[in-house]
C-alpha cells in the first residue's frame, strides 16, 4: 500500500515537473512510456497493448525504440528515455517529443530489457498504429504484421483502414488480417464463415497455421469449413513439397558440384589424387574473409561487391599456390598414384595448420551481402538467395570451364597431353607446364569454390576436409575423365539425398547414398560417363 | 611373521619412501596440474581457449602465491580431437608428469575414454561442460551443467513464458543429445504434451545442408501451436543452421529455438543481426554483471592481449572448479587425490554470477540457470534466471534406468550408483 502511495505521489510529481504547454495526449503519452520501464516482460507487453489502443502515430518511434533495445530508465526518477549509445556516455532525447535531453552517464540508467514475447507485442502495436500510413511500404509491413499476429483489438482499427484503403494488394492483405482477427473474436458465424474463405484463398503455410489454430474450438459448419479448407491447403503443400525438395536437391547437387569441379580436373582429367583439394576451397574462403575485412575498414560501401572482388583474388591466390605444389611437388612424383595421394595429403595438413596458426582455430565471420541474404516466397515454396545465387554460380562456373577445355587453345593442348602425353610432345606442346596450369586451373576453381561455399558454412581452417570425401564420390560416381559425367553426378547425388531425406533422416539418408553408390559402382566401376576407347587402356 | 613377508615388507617399504622421496623431491619444486584439452582437429575451436583459460588460472593463484606455499605447474598435452589418445595422454600426465589433478575433456566421447585411466591410477579429473548426466564417477567431479541444470529449466521458461505447446529436439547424432533429449521427451511427456507434437530430428557431425529441415521445422510449426526448437546441435554445424534459418525468414518471435551448446564463442563467427531473441540456456553469460565477472573478463582480456576475446560458461566452469580444487588441496594439506575428494565435498567457491558454488556429494556442483537472448553483438541478454541454486542431477528422475538411482561420494556410502529402490550399490534401477 504505502509502495503504492509512493508511485502515485511519483506520478503526480511528475505530473507537475512536465512543462504546462504539453498536450494532454503527450501527457497520456508521457505516463504510459514511463510506465514502460517497470515491471516483468509479461506487464511490460500489456502496457504496451493499452498504450496502442490510443492509436497515436507518435508512439511509434517509442516502440521502435524498445524493440530495438534503445530505451533507457533513469534509476533515479524512473523516466523513460530514447538513447543513443555513445561510448560510455548516453546521449538522450525525449521519449514523447524527441527532442535531444542531455547526456547521462552509464551507470545512471537501465536498459530496458527485450524478450521474444514484448518484440511481437510491439510488433503488432507497431502494425496497428501504422495501418493509415502514408506510406506504402509501411502500411503492407503493417498489414502484414497484423496478419502474422491477429489481436481482436486491431480489429475495429483494421476495418477502419480498409475502407479508406486504394491500394488493392494492400487491401487484400488487410482483408486477409481482419478475417485472421475475426476468426479469434465472437462475431457472427456468417463473418467467420467468409473469413475462413479469405484465409484458404492465401492457400499458404500461413493460412495453414491460422486455420489449425481455431480448428479445434470451432464445431457445427464453421468447423467443417475449416476442415475442407484445410485439407485442400494441405493437398496443394504436398504438391509443392516435391518441388521444393527438387529444388533443395539442386541447391545440394550445384555445391557438390562446385566442390567437386576443380578435382574433376586434376583428379578426372590428370589422374592426381590430389588430398589437398579441400584445403584449396577454404584458402578461397579465407580470401573472402580477407577481401571483406579490408572492405570493411577501408571501403564500406563496397560490401555489397566484396564477393566478385574476392572471386579474381581467389582464383589467383589459389592458383598461384596450386601452381607451386605442382613444380615443387606432384611432377616429382606423377605415375606414382600412392606417393601422391600421401604427399597431398601432407600438404593439406600443413596448409590446415598454417591457417590455423595465422588466424587461429575459431571460425571467422564471412557476412553475407544484402542480396545473398533472405529468401522469397514462390508459390508454395520458400527459395532463399544465397542458395539460389549459388546454383546459378555452379551453372557459371560449369560452362565457363566447359568452354576453356572444348574451345580454347589451352584446353586443347590440355587434352592432347592427357590423351597422349608422348605424341603431344613430340607435336611441340610443353608438356610440363600444361600439366602445371592443369592443376593450377583445377586449384583456382577449387578456390573461387570457396568464395562461394564461404557464404552457407564455416569459415574454419576444417572447412576443406569435410568437402573432400564429397568431392571424390562425385568424380568417382560420374566418370572420371569427364566433366559432364561430374555434373550429372553431382546433381544426381543432390537430388536422391534431398529427396530420401524426408522419409530416412539426414543420417540415415546419407548411409543409403553411400550403399547406393558403393553398389553402382560394383556394377560400373568407371562411373555413370566411363571414357572409352584406348586412352582408357593406357 | 616369516622371510618371505619380511622380504616383501622391506620390498614395499622401500618402494613407498622412493615414492616418498620422489614427492618429496616434486613438493620442494612445484604442484604439477594436467590440461587435457585438444589444440588441433575438430575439438580445437572449443578446447582451446579453455587451455588458455586454465593458464590463466594458474597464473593468477601463482601470483598469489601458488598453493601449500608451492609454485603450480601447468603440464598442457594436445589429444588432437582424438578420443582413444584422450586415453593416452591421461596417462602419461599421470604416470611420467606425476600431475596432482587434470582439468580437461569436452565430449563426453573423450570424457567416457579416460574413465577408466582416472580410475585405474586414482587420480582427479575436473570436467567444465554440459553435459548428459546419467554417470557419477569418484574420480571425475562435473563442474558443467547435468540436464536438470540447463536443458529442463530452458524447457519449462519457454512453455511458461512463450507458451509453447509444441516442441522440435533437434540435435547432432551422438550421446549427449540423445539422452538429453531422451530425458526432455520424457519430462514433456509427464508435463501431458502430446507424442504429436514432439519432433525429433538427429543430424550427423558438421552437418551443413539444413534445408530439408529447417523447412521441416516450418512445416511442423504451421500447425497453429505456438512451437520452439530445442537444440542440442554441436560445434560447426551451428553456423549454417542459424544462417538457413534466417535465409528461410524464421524468426526468434514465430519459432524460437533455445541452444545448450551455442555460447558466445560460436556466436563469434556469425552476423547475429537475424538471430536476436533466439535462446540460449547456460550457467553464465559474458553480459552478466557482477563484479566478479568484470574483474575475471578484465585478466582475461589482458592475458590474452586481444580485446575482443570473448568468455563462455566453459571458462566458468574451470574458474569454479579450479578454486574447488584449490580449497580442498589447502584444507586437506597434501595433494593427495584420496584425501582430495574427501575433502572437496562441501567446499563453496563464488562462481561468476555473484553467487556461491557448492561442490555435492554427488560429484555434481549447485549453479544458478540462465536463459538469454542472442543480441545484435553476438552477446546474450540474461531474460530469467532461476530464483535459487540448482544441484546437479546426475541421474535423471525421467528416465525408468535411473529414477531410482542416487550418487554419494562420502564415507560411508560411497557409491556412485545406490538404488534406493533396492538399498543395493551398483547397477541400473528395476
Amino acid at each position: 500500500m504505502y509502495r503504492a502511495i509512493k508511485i502515485l505521489m511519483l506520478i503526480i510529481c511528475l505530473i507537475m515537473l512536465v512543462p504546462v504547454s504539453e498536450s494532454w495526449a503527450d501527457q497520456n503519452n508521457r505516463l504510459g512510456i514511463n510506465a514502460l520501464g517497470q515491471g516483468n516482460f509479461s506487464q511490460v507487453a500489456d502496457k504496451i497493448a493499452e498504450l496502442s489502443r490510443t492509436g497515436d502515430i507518435a508512439l511509434v518511434p517509442v516502440f521502435e525504440a524498445l524493440a530495438a533495445g534503445d530505451l533507457y530508465v533513469r534509476k533515479a526518477d524512473k523516466t523513460v528515455f530514447v538513447v543513443k549509445e555513445n561510448g560510455s556516455e548516453l546521449n538522450l532525447s525525449d521519449a514523447v517529443t524527441g527532442a535531444p535531453a542531455g547526456q547521462g552517464a552509464k551507470a545512471d540508467f537501465e536498459r530496458i530489457k527485450v524478450n521474444n514475447s514484448l518484440r511481437r507485442a510491439v510488433k503488432t502495436a507497431i502494425g496497428a498504429l501504422t495501418l493509415l500510413s502514408p506510406d506504402r511500404e509501411i502500411r503492407l509491413r503493417a498489414a502484414s504484421s497484423v496478419f502474422s499476429s491477429p489481436s481482436t483489438d486491431a480489429l475495429e482499427l483494421i476495418e477502419t483502414a480498409i475502407t479508406s484503403e486504394k491500394d488493392t494488394y494492400i487491401k487484400s492483405v488487410m482483408e486477409q488480417a481482419r478475417a485472421a482477427a475475426i476468426l479469434k473474436s465472437d462475431r457472427s458465424l456468417d463473418d467467420k464463415r467468409a473469413a475462413v474463405k479469405t484465409i484458404g484463398e492465401r492457400g499458404d503455410r500461413d493460412a495453414l497455421g491460422i486455420l489449425s489454430a481455431v480448428q479445434a474450438n470451432a464445431d457445427g459448419e464453421l468447423r467443417t469449413d475449416i476442415d475442407n479448407t484445410i485439407n485442400a491447403l494441405q493437398s496443394a503443400q504436398a504438391l509443392w513439397d516435391v518441388g521444393q525438395n527438387v529444388w533443395y536437391g539442386l541447391s545440394l547437387g550445384s555445391v557438390l558440384l562446385l566442390a567437386a569441379i576443380g578435382l574433376a580436373i586434376t583428379f578426372g582429367v590428370m589422374g592426381i589424387i590430389n588430398m589437398a583439394h579441400g584445403e584449396m576451397v577454404m584458402l578461397g574462403a579465407y580470401t573472402t574473409f580477407m577481401v571483406q575485412e579490408i572492405i570493411r575498414s577501408s571501403y564500406p560501401h563496397l560490401f555489397d561487391w566484396s564477393l566478385i572482388i574476392a572471386l579474381p583474388v581467389a582464383f589467383a591466390i589459389t592458383g598461384v599456390i596450386g601452381l607451386i605444389i605442382e613444380r615443387g611437388i606432384i611432377r616429382f612424383l606423377y605415375g606414382r598414384p600412392l606417393e601422391t595421394l600421401l604427399a597431398t595429403w601432407g600438404v593439406s595438413l600443413i596448409l590446415q595448420q598454417g591457417v590455423r596458426s595465422i588466424f587461429g582455430p575459431s571460425n571467422r565471420e564471412v557476412g553475407n551481402p544484402s542480396w545473398m541474404s533472405g529468401g522469397f516466397e514462390l508459390g508454395g515454396m520458400t527459395l532463399t538467395y544465397n542458395r539460389m545465387w549459388i546454383v546459378v554460380f555452379a551453372a557459371g562456373v560449369f560452362l565457363t570451364l566447359l568452354f576453356v577445355l572444348k574451345r580454347s587453345r589451352f584446353g586443347l593442348q590440355m587434352r592432347a597431353v592427357t590423351q597422349n602425353r608422348r605424341m603431344a610432345s613430340s607435336m611441340g606442346i610443353k608438356t610440363p607446364w600444361v600439366d602445371a596450369f592443369t592443376f593450377a586451373l583445377g586449384s583456382g576453381i577449387a578456390g573461387i569454390a570457396g568464395v562461394a561455399l564461404s557464404q552457407i558454412d564455416n569459415v574454419s581452417p576444417n572447412l576443406g576436409q569435410s568437402y573432400i570425401i564429397d568431392s571424390f564420390m562425385v568424380v568417382v560416381f560420374g566418370g572420371v575423365g569427364n566433366l559432364w559425367g561430374t555434373l550429372v553426378g553431382a546433381l544426381s547425388l543432390g537430388v536422391v539425398n534431398k529427396l530420401l531425406e524426408p522419409y530416412t533422416g539426414a543420417v540415415l539418408g546419407k548411409i543409403l547414398i553411400l550403399v547406393l553408390i558403393i553398389l553402382f559402382i560394383q556394377r560400373r566401376p568407371r562411373g555413370l560417363f566411363a571414357l572409352k576407347g584406348r586412352a582408357v587402356e593406357a | 611373521m616369516n622371510i618371505k613377508a619380511q622380504v616383501k615388507g622391506a620390498l614395499l617399504a622401500a618402494m613407498l619412501s622412493a615414492t616418498a622421496l620422489q614427492g618429496a623431491f616434486a613438493a620442494e619444486d612445484t604442484i604439477k596440474v594436467g590440461i587435457l584439452h585438444s589444440l588441433s582437429g575438430t575439438m580445437a575451436i572449443s578446447e582451446t581457449t579453455l587451455k588458455d583459460a586454465m593458464l590463466m588460472l594458474i597464473d593468477e593463484q601463482n601470483k598469489k602465491g601458488g598453493i601449500l606455499g608451492k609454485k603450480i605447474e601447468a603440464v598442457v598435452v594436445d589429444p588432437a580431437s582424438d578420443w582413444p589418445l584422450f586415453a593416452e595422454k591421461a596417462r602419461d600426465l599421470i604416470e611420467k608428469d606425476k600431475v596432482a589433478a587434470v582439468f580437461g575433456c569436452w565430449t563426453s566421447v573423450s570424457r567416457k575414454s579416460v574413465l577408466p585411466v582416472f580410475k585405474e591410477l586414482d587420480n582427479l579429473l575436473f570436467y567444465p561442460v554440459q553435459y548428459e548426466g546419467e554417470e557419477s564417477e569418484r574420480n571425475v567431479f562435473y563442474t558443467g551443467a547435468a540436464p536438470n541444470q540447463q536443458a529442463i529449466p530452458a524447457v519449462d521458461y519457454l512453455a511458461e513464458n512463450e507458451g509453447v505447446e509444441r516442441w522440435v529436439l533437434a540435435g547432432t547424432d551422438y550421446v549427449y543429445p540423445r539422452t538429453t533429449n531422451k530425458i526432455l521427451e520424457a519430462y514433456l511427456k509427464a508435463k501431458g504434451v502430446a507424442a504429436e507434437d514432439i519432433m525429433v530430428s538427429y543430424t550427423p557431425f558438421g552437418h551443413k545442408d539444413w534445408q530439408t529441415i529447417v523447412s521441416d521445422i516450418k512445416k511442423f510449426g504451421s500447425a497453429g501451436k505456438k512451437t520452439a526448437v530445442v537444440s542440442t546441435i554441436n560445434g560447426d554445424a551451428n553456423v549454417p543452421f542459424y544462417k538457413e534459418l534466417g535465409n528461410q525468414g524464421i524468426k526468434a518471435e514465430d519459432i524460437p529455438v533455445v541452444a545448450f551448446s551455442v555460447g558466445e564463442e560460436e556466436l563469434a563467427g556469425l552476423d547475429t543481426t537475424p538471430l536476436v531473441g533466439h535462446l540460449a540456456a547456460w550457467n553464465y553469460f559474458q553480459s552478466v554483471n557482477t563484479p566478479a565477472n568484470a574483474e575475471f573478463i578484465k585478466t582475461w582480456k589482458a592475458y590474452t592481449k586481444d580485446d575482443k576475446r570473448v568468455t563462455n560458461d566453459p571458462m566458468e566452469a574451470h574458474y569454479i572448479g579450479f578454486n574447488m580444487w584449490v580449497k580442498a588441496v589447502e584444507a586437506a594439506g597434501t595433494t593427495d587425490p584420496d584425501k582430495v575428494i574427501d575433502s572437496i565435498v562441501g567446499v563453496s567457491v563464488p562462481n561468476l554470477s555473484g553467487g556461491y558454488s557448492t561442490m555435492m556429494p554427488n560429484h555434481h556442483i549447485t549453479k544458478p540457470v540462465l536463459i538469454g537472448e542472442i543480441q545484435s553483438d553476438g552477446q546474450f541478454e540474461t531474460v530469467f534466471e532461476t530464483p535459487g541454486l540448482l544441484v546437479g542431477d546426475e541421474w535423471s528422475d525421467y528416465l525408468p534406468d535411473s529414477k531410482d538411482l542416487i550418487s554419494d561420494w562420502r564415507k560411508p556410502m560411497s557409491c556412485g550408483n545406490f538404488n534406493v529402490a533396492t538399498g543395493k550399490c551398483g547397477g541400473k534401477g528395476s
